[in-house]
């Protein structure tokens, strides 16, 4: 089933695995009494994520139960908002963070090119993780993979009238009824705003822009809105909240477009300056655990790439969804034009 | 003469007069504080990327039509700002100053309270309320009428609702100026009238209004400045429907790669304008002296408004509903619920969002210990210059002191996110590199709180006969014991006012913090703001909830000290 991702993550592996000449990953490692002490010593870990807050948080917990007296700081904030947090700390020498993990996986690229990030492969990474989900010097592995779905309010909207694909967004009938996640704060959406900027062309956007779509910023969003009501329709948004809401008895449900779903990846790492490097390597080494995974699963609908990790039967398997690739060496080059015509077509 | 021969004597005696050295260094601390920022703003609006001087920065600012909209956008924002908060402060104002309505006090009260919230969480809770859709109000529209889904009676996705949101906040400055006038016109001006055989209204028209719209106008530019200068609720209210303003076009000029060239030279037309409308403010409120001419002048008279009494009544009542009773209560309907647009029930009920903050989020603890030492800081260290700046501006014992009083209040012409920029230049490198600790914060509460304080303490000490102190001096008694046990318990009240006043004020900012926090300096404003940015209402509304609840506690507590700061209602 997750052969289709690995064959098309090929591709990500080539191109994070062209910028280096010699791939050398450092030997995996897995907790030792003595990194669990050194980590008890300093007694707190900073977490920069852009998961949303309440499935990172769970996380943080799970791992405050296992190794009592390390405190997980979470620091939750949109990919592009967190990356340009930590730009301008590390810009004026302040090494806040120690573990960074972000859903834009062009973020990852251009640390390692500042060589901001320290090599490191945990033992599940190692063993588990395809190839193509793992940076070949062991500077990165993909902690995470979502989707970013069209959604609709089933109180709402009949499944039937639903928009089965993104040029039925177009529709003036949604006019007005469109919620929508912003580029500029959420890496789901840099991904997102790419890959269908590949596939339906960027007409598909400056006619969206003419739908009124309600405008809000992280990607966690759109589904939180549908939820309550206060649009039916989401362009969209994260389909990790859409699970995570729909198995609270939310309203929502999401739809595969019929024209391709883009997939985001997204990566973790530790920074080579991190205040508190023990702690830092025990949550990083925690994060790609097959327990830590499967309650991202469970609790968070978030996908994995542990082989082990059992989806809830509800969920629609990826096998079964038309999937839209991005590759993050293009994409780095594109970001830039791609924020500026969204607010060409946008206003914000 | 006494004074100054009082002077000679007591230098004489102990040598040396602390004064001086105080003198000294506040000049510089005012100094820095305020030139450093302004230095680096003009710096940066002037320099490429390669650190070239160029025009550049203002020539993009001035073609690109990204960054000239939401100047016309802002203005536009601004005025209608200024117009709203008029014609619901100077009506309200009239009924609570010059009127037999019931309940006046308990009204003025409430102005209060929606003066203490943060305009940030009022915007928020107007999405509660009124988001198109999932809004309560139009929800119960809805209901009462039957109406199909989408139909909407309000919708605060615009900009008439932006206008509106800000207005909720803006309206007691203009409320406070105008009540005040209200009572300042003088009884026989208006008897006088009344005896030559004037009606009520043509006295109101010809005597009392007169009289009264320069305050009005004074108070509508204060209300535009804070409109124009303000983040939070634009951030909340302007993007969702798709539009920038300028300070939220400024702020997300700072996202990668940032431009803070481009934002430096874009706070320059900002800042311009805030120093013409508070010139304008000056001159208008300068020429307030013609009012009163000679002679004691009676109390004004009361309008006895009989069975209009009640008409008036549910105006403020309607008034305070749409500022302070409805938001409060969609923030504790939201705390208290688990999904925002589910009617109240008992299965609805949960403490889910409580848990959560204050068990589950990691950020709350750090953010709200943050926020209390530097509220307590920035006050405390607020309150001490300017009553030293107030203090020896106004008894002018020191050549050049009057300049200290022009330092202090400099920095009301910096709107909150062009400061935020320039303490960001001045102190995200080296040599001053404080940036990622609350030091910078502290410094962008003091310089902006200043003003403001050193105001009201002026205020008060300019009405304080100087004879007691001089007489304390002829005593024998040195400066600064004079200040300590004469001038001190008699400005107590003031000083305990001012010092709520920074208190509240640093809880609410949002502007300048929000280019200057980092992880580990995160307040509890700016974490309400990133919450917001991802949907999380429920922990919105019960960190707002906590909010509120300190701000009053330090408003009830300062009332209740002995001598307390009875003046904070009619603050700012």
């Amino acid at each position: 089933m997750k052969l289709r991702i690995w064959a098309a993550l090929a591709l990500l592996g080539a191109a994070i695995a062209g910028g280096a000449a010699f791939a050398a990953a450092p030997e995996p490692y897995a907790p030792t009494p003595e990194l669990i002490d050194a980590a008890k010593k300093e007694g707190k870990v900073v977490w920069y994520t852009s998961t949303d807050v309440a499935v990172s948080e769970k996380l943080a917990a799970l791992f405050e139960a296992q190794y009592p007296g390390i405190k997980v700081q979470v620091e939750r904030a949109g990919a592009e908002r967190v990356f340009q947090r930590i730009n301008q700390e590390y810009g004026s020498a302040i090494h806040n963070v120690d573990v960074i993990e972000t859903s834009d996986a062009v973020n990852f690229v251009i640390f390692k090119r500042q060589g901001w990030l320290l090599p490191a492969v945990p033992q599940d990474v190692a063993k588990y993780w395809p190839e193509q989900t793992k940076d070949a010097d062991g500077q990165f592995a993909a902690y995470r993979a979502h989707l970013s779905v069209i959604g609709y309010n089933t109180r709402l909207v009949k499944a039937e009238d639903a928009p089965k694909s993104h040029t039925d967004l177009l529709d003036p009938k949604w006019r007005g009824r469109i919620v929508k996640a912003h580029p500029g704060y959420s890496g789901t959406i840099v991904t997102d705003t790419y890959a269908l900027s590949q596939t339906l062309g960027w007409s598909y956007f400056e006619k969206l822009g003419q739908q009124k779509i309600m405008q809000v910023q992280s990607a966690t969003e759109p589904p939180k809105k549908l939820a309550v009501g206060e649009r039916p329709i989401m362009a969209d948004g994260n389909e990790y909240n859409i699970f995570t809401l729909k198995e609270a008895g939310g309203p929502v449900e999401a739809v595969y477009a019929s024209d391709g779903t883009p997939i985001v990846i997204g990566n973790a790492a530790i920074l080579k300056e991190a205040p508190h490097p023990a702690a830092a390597k025990l949550l990083y080494a925690f994060m790609f655990t097959k327990e830590a995974q499967q309650s991202n699963s469970d609790a968070g609908g978030l996908r994995s790439f542990h082989p082990g990790v059992k989806e809830k039967e509800t969920r629609v398997p990826l096998s079964k969804i038309k999937l839209l690739y991005s590759d993050p060496a293009k994409l780095e080059a594109a970001v830039e034009e791609l924020k500026k015509k969204y607010e060409e077509y946008f206003g914000t | 003469m006494v004074s100054l021969s009082a002077d000679r004597l007591s230098q004489r005696r102990e040598g040396v007069d602390p004064s001086g050295a105080i003198f000294a260094v506040i000049s510089v601390s005012l100094a820095i504080l305020v030139l450093l920022p302004l230095f680096w703003l003009t710096y940066y609006s002037l320099s490429g990327p390669q650190g070239q001087f160029t025009f550049a920065n203002f020539w993009t600012l001035f073609t690109d039509p990204t960054l000239r909209r939401p100047f016309v956008i802002s203005i536009g924002m601004a005025l209608g700002v200024g117009a709203l908060s008029c014609i619901i402060a100077t009506p309200l104002a009239w009924l609570v100053a010059r009127t037999d309505m019931p309940g006046r006090s308990l009204i003025r009260a409430l102005v209060t309270a929606s003066f203490v919230t943060p305009p940030f969480l009022g915007a928020i809770a107007w999405e509660i309320l009124a988001a198109p859709n999932s809004g309560i109000i139009n929800q119960i529209y809805r209901s009462i009428f039957d109406l199909p889904p989408y139909e909407t009676l309000v919708d605060i996705y615009t900009l008439e609702g932006l206008i509106f949101a800000i207005s909720c906040y803006t309206f007691p400055l203009v409320f406070t100026l105008v009540a005040n006038a209200f009572e300042r016109v003088p009884g026989d001006l208006e008897d006088a009238s009344a005896i030559l055989g004037g009606t009520q209204a043509a006295t109101l028209r010809r005597i009392t209004w007169p009289l009264v719209l320069p305050a009005m106008i004074a108070g509508a530019l204060i209300a535009i400045l804070q409109a124009l200068t303000m983040f939070g609720s634009p951030a909340i209210l302007a993007l969702p429907a798709g539009f920038h303003v300028i300070t939220t076009k400024i702020w997300s000029l700072f996202q990668f790669p940032p431009k803070p060239g481009l934002a430096a030279a874009a706070a320059f037309p900002l800042l311009a304008i805030t120093i013409v409308l508070l010139w304008a403010q000056s001159r208008i409120l300068g020429r307030r002296g013609y009012a009163v001419i000679g002679g004691k002048s009676g109390p004004p008279r009361l309008t006895r408004l009989g069975g209009w009494r009640w008409a008036g009544f549910g105006f403020a009542v309607l008034v305070l509903s749409l500022t302070v009773i409805l938001p409060y209560g969609a923030l504790l309907k939201t705390a208290f619920t688990k999904s925002v647009s589910e009617p109240m029930s008992w299965s609805n009920l949960t403490l889910h969002n409580f848990r959560f903050v204050f068990f589950e989020f990691s950020a709350t603890q750090l953010a709200m210990r943050n926020t209390f030492v530097l509220g307590f800081a920035a006050a405390t260290v607020v309150t001490t210059i300017a009553l030293a700046v107030a203090y020896l501006a106004s008894r002018k014992s020191i050549r050049g002191a009057w300049a200290l009083g022009y330092l202090a209040t400099i920095p009301i012409a910096i709107p909150g996110i062009v400061l935020g920029v320039g303490l960001f230049l001045s102190y995200s490198t080296a040599p001053f590199m404080l940036y990622g600790t609350l030091w910078i914060l502290l410094i962008a509460f003091v310089t902006i709180e200043m003003p403001a304080a050193y105001q009201q303490l002026s205020t008060a000490l300019t009405g304080m006969n100087p004879e007691l102190e001089e007489a304390s001096r002829i005593l024998g008694a040195t400066r600064t014991d004079t200040l300590r046990r004469i001038t001190a318990p008699i400005l107590r009240t003031s000083v305990i006012a001012t010092w709520c006043l920074v208190f509240i004020g640093t809880i609410r900012e949002l502007s300048a913090t929000i280019l200057l926090t980092t992880a580990n300096t995160k307040i509890v404003s700016v974490i309400i703001y990133d919450l917001n940015e991802s949907g999380d209402l429920g922990a919105i509304s019960v960190l707002g909830i906590v909010l509120l609840a300190v701000c009053f506690a330090v408003v009830f507590l300062a009332n209740r000290l002995p001598g307390g700061g009875s003046r904070l209602t009619a603050a700012r």
